[in-house]
């Protein structure tokens, strides 16, 4: 390992502009004769668009264009749509309704875009949306999925009878059945997933530009994915032709899910440019942010495992119901199918599982992928019903998850994925190590000397990154392919930029990519740039979620490099008048293995270019593009433990300690890693303890600023220890898992079976708040 | 509209603003001065902390005609011509940013901190203060590690030079 190669922990190169207010988000991007958009947004969850009279909002101070829902649809402009297929036991299409960037006779949730009003300032925009008059009939709402599948609830979509989207399964139904009839013991629970607000800190924004003289399009977006904003904006919304639309997504501002969806904001403001003649930018406020970013989770479940007498699992049944909200957001279906169901097997050896899920409208903003997606909800499930298990059985937590781990690889699970390489044993004596498991028991007498409960608990968990093998997700209905794109520039000065399809909003993939071509080549990384973000520039890309930039990004960069390293040795021999198999590149010299003949890397690179002593036939030039499509996902897997201290009187946890050990395979920048893991168990914390979107029963979302949506803060965390194993994953050239989302996947169900440990309950529900848990204490006591 | 004059980053500035502008907004679209960032509307995401007269300010909680005669410092201003300040370098050398949205705000508030707290700074304390800045990247972990180097280097710094003088 070189000082800034693979392995090592190197500073990150794009700190500095963020330290020293250099960032370029797009609220900071000014273009001449820009304006600023507000948008005007439905009060109520669910109505009928009587009339809109924009004239009052026309004639304010400063407003250059007031534009609705019919006159975008008049200019052809398509809905949202859905982009992965999923088909209902019986064999129907998923029932999508429709999605109009801005609505045209009907609302269906609080927040739900109507109309867009562009002004000379943020201010004055605000002012006019105030002034346009809506007329609306109200309609009933409903905002609980359970209740919106019933008999008689308000009908949302004329699409989707009983608000049902989809009644889908997976496994083998008889098979689980027969293992729960035939059980020694079954463990029954109910398992709600609570709905959550990602709350990137940069709220969400765009900026449309449309140049009349050019007849070209730009857009500024907070995007993960530019490029697949850039296809969906044209294949599906008419926004633009695609050789006609550049997207660039710059300094991001997090996102965790909730920027890889094209919404109807960046539509609409794209719009707005070519209707009005000028640039047009949106940013949205932090209360438009909880109301109309696509949400995470919101799952009920009930479940069924069954054990034989030995205390080995013999089969799993799940009934999920998942709300979608009021419309399906562009990987909604997959969410509670395909990345949550696959991982019902979790790190067990399970014969038999069976999963239902029926998804469902509801009268609430749109859910979608959010840290995790479908990974967290599964790993809850599961981790929440192994320990009341083990309660149930009298045995430890560890016992019986260790005598049901899967230990020899690959693993094909009952439900659809073969794991690859793992070792869970490790990770869980890691973990337990880590937290001086056997001192608990002392811990526990002390803390109740002095009042307090405390509390231990565990959680294994496995995920599937990587996404994904392309012929693999088309086969359960995805829309795009899931593979990475890579372009390896050498500059005649030998300098290098790489151009990826991923991707960076705070992963820190300038500094981690760059280390990849340093550990290649020997070049500083200070000489590597990474490019990305703009459509302009990379060529295409699927862009930064499902901790794929490691696993499938790099993989691609590792393939353009290998193509590079090639020619570059063709050159190289031919220079040195030598056998290419006898070249080797090293610390940034090309050198003849065995002689002291070399050369320094520039004049490699120069000699690509100058072009004049090149081998016969030889193209100029020292550049390679590569496409990378991953054979499988990836399997990181760990083990947390958090143990609790909680006040009897006031219901306050405290987390005394969290410790995770993680096997995310090879690793390249462990800092960075480490800081993945840190920032993913501060929001599984959060869903545990603080989180929670809340609905009233007319659908008036509660929790829609940081006075209402309790965002975890420094107090409210203790430093972590982590650490990590590894089983390299033999499926990439890197044997990267990824680990972007771990920490948010794990850390849940360890919280609350600690609480629930401490507290002698069976259950308790997220956010586990000083008041839930205060009346749960009350409630056992009397 | 309200004639507004301030010294920010040691420069003397003027201009007029709707007397509702917020000192945030004053900053950066008439200053062109992006660092400092906006992330909530009620105050208490902590991602628009500048220096007002040597102390932390929201700058989302004045309005910019209320800061007039101020002086400002804002993070563009902080390392007050050096490389960087002590506190961006401890954020970079710890890996205490993620997306870098929050960040400005973070090293703002520290740098208030640590000057409060001459005496030096423990884990407790350092959470505690941070109770008006919210990340959602880092899980804090590496900021809280960021600002006790910080404030360990700045008071061997300090004594450094206490040493050099007498």
């Amino acid at each position: 390992m070189g000082i800034e190669g693979i392995g090592a922990r190197v500073a990150r190169k794009e700190d500095k502009r963020f330290i020293t207010g250099g960032g370029r988000y797009v609220d900071d991007m000014v273009v001449p004769g820009m304006k600023h958009a507000a948008f005007v947004r439905s009060p109520h969850a669910h109505a009928q668009i009587k009339k809109i009279d924009v004239k009052k909002a026309q004639g304010m101070p400063g407003v250059v264009g007031v534009l609705t829902g019919k006159e975008l649809k008049a200019d052809g402009i398509g809905n949202l749509i859905c982009g992965w297929m999923i088909h209902s036991k019986d064999g129907s299409p998923m029932k999508m309704g429709a999605w109009s960037p801005l609505a045209v006779d009907k609302v269906r949730y609080v927040g739900d875009a109507v109309v867009i009003v562009i002004a000379d300032t943020k201010g004055q925009a605000r002012d006019a949306a105030e002034a346009v008059e809506i007329t609306y009939k109200e309609l009933k709402a409903v905002v609980d999925a359970t209740k919106a599948l019933q008999p008689g609830a308000p009908q949302i979509h004329a699409e989707a009878e009983n608000n049902l989207v989809f009644d889908w399964e997976i496994g083998d139904g008889k098979a689980t059945d027969a293992a729960i009839k035939s059980a020694a013991h079954v463990t029954r629970m109910k398992i709600v997933n609570n709905r959550l607000v990602p709350n990137a800190m940069e709220p969400r924004a765009a900026l449309g530009h449309y140049d009349k003289a050019e007849d070209h399009y730009t857009c500024w977006a907070t995007s993960q994915n530019p490029h697949l904003a850039r296809l969906v904006m044209s294949a599906f919304y008419n926004v633009a032709p695609e050789n006609k639309l550049r997207v660039i997504a710059p300094d991001v501002g997090g996102g965790f899910g909730s920027k890889i969806y094209i919404y109807p904001e960046e539509i609409a403001c794209l719009w707005a440019s070519k209707k009005t003649g000028v640039p047009v930018k949106w940013v949205a406020d932090r209360t438009e942010s909880f109301l109309a970013d696509a949400h995470g989770r919101d799952h009920v479940s009930m479940v069924e495992m069954a054990f034989d007498k030995d205390n080995r699992i013999t089969g799993l049944k799940v009934d999920t119901i998942a709300n979608l909200g009021a419309y399906m957001s562009l990987f909604s279906s997959c969410v509670p199918t395909y990345l949550y169901a696959t991982l019902l097997s979790g790190q067990y050896d399970i014969p038999a599982i069976h999963a239902n899920v029926r998804t469902v409208y509801t009268n609430t903003a749109p859910v979608d992928a959010y840290r995790g997606a479908g990974r967290p909800e599964a790993t809850y499930l599961l981790e929440r019903t192994m320990e009341t298990a083990a309660r149930e059985l009298g045995v430890t937590p560890a016992e019986l998850r260790r005598k049901n781990f899967i230990t020899s690889f690959p693993h094909q699970t009952p439900v659809i994925l073969s794991y690859d390489a793992g070792d869970y044993n490790a990770s869980l004596d890691a973990a337990m190590k880590a937290a001086d498991y056997a001192g608990f028991t002392k811990r526990k007498a002390d803390a109740a000397k002095r009042g307090k409960l405390r509390g231990i608990g565990m959680s294994c968990y496995i995920e599937a990154c990587g996404l994904a093998p392309s012929a693999a997700v088309g086969s359960l209905g995805a829309g795009v392919g899931l593979w990475e794109s890579a372009e390896v520039r050498v500059n005649a000065v030998g300098t290098i930029e790489v151009l990826t399809g991923s991707h960076s909003h705070g992963q820190g993939h300038e500094t981690t990519f760059a280390q990849l071509v340093n550990q290649r080549f020997g070049v500083p990384i200070d000489s590597v740039s990474i490019v990305h973000g703009d459509t302009d520039k990379v060529q295409m890309g699927m862009g930064t979620y499902g901790s794929r930039s490691g696993a499938v990004g790099m993989s691609a960069i590792v393939k353009a490099l290998d193509k590079v390293e090639a020619k570059a040795k063709k050159i190289a021999a031919h220079l040195l008048e030598a056998d290419e198999g006898d070249i080797v590149i090293e610390n940034g010299e090309v050198k003849v293995a065995g002689t002291d003949k070399s050369l320094p890397w520039f004049q490699v690179a120069l000699a690509a270019y100058t072009a004049h002593n090149l081998p016969a036939g030889m193209e100029p030039g020292l550049k390679e593009t590569a496409f990378y499509d991953p054979s499988n996902f990836t399997f990181p897997a760990g083990c947390y433990i958090c143990e609790v201290e909680i006040d009897p009187e006031t219901g306050l946890t405290e987390i005394v300690q969290f410790v995770a050990a993680d096997d995310f395979g090879n690793i390249i920048n462990p800092m960075i890693v480490e800081g993945q893991v840190h920032g993913g168990i501060a929001q599984g914390v959060g869903q545990a303890l603080l989180e929670g979107a809340h609905y009233d029963a007319n659908g008036q979302l509660l929790t829609a600023s940081y006075m209402d949506y309790t965002m975890p803060r420094a107090d409210d965390l203790p430093s972590f220890k982590v650490s990590t194993s590894n089983t390299p994953c033999p499926g990439n050239p890197l044997g990267i898992k990824g680990c972007g989302e771990a920490g948010a996947i794990g850390s849940p169900p360890a919280v609350i079976n600690a609480i629930t440990d401490a507290l002698g309950v069976v259950d308790i529900a997220m956010p586990a708040s000083p008041s839930t848990v205060w009346s749960a204490i009350r409630a056992k006591r009397h | 509209m309200s004639d507004v004059s301030l010294t920010v980053n040691g420069k003397r500035v003027s201009g007029t603003a709707e007397d509702r502008t917020l000192l945030v907004h004053f900053l950066r679209e008439h200053l062109g001065l992006t660092g400092t960032h906006v992330g909530c509307d009620t105050s208490q995401c902590g991602a628009c902390v500048v220096h007002v007269d040597g102390r932390a300010v929201k700058s989302c909680t004045m309005l910019a005609v209320q800061a007039s005669g101020s002086s400002i410092v804002t993070i563009e201003g902080l390392a007050n011509g050096a490389d960087l300040h002590p506190v961006q370098a401890a954020f970079k050398e710890h890996h205490g940013l993620q997306c870098g949205f929050c960040t400005p705000g973070m090293i703002m508030t520290a740098t208030d901190m640590i000057a409060r707290h001459p005496e030096g700074l423990d884990e407790a304390t350092v959470r505690a203060e941070l109770d008006g800045n919210i990340c959602r990247c880092t899980g804090y972990h590496n900021i809280v590690k960021a600002i006790l180097a910080a404030s360990q280097a700045m008071a061997k710094g300090s004594k450094g030079k206490a040493k050099q003088a007498a």
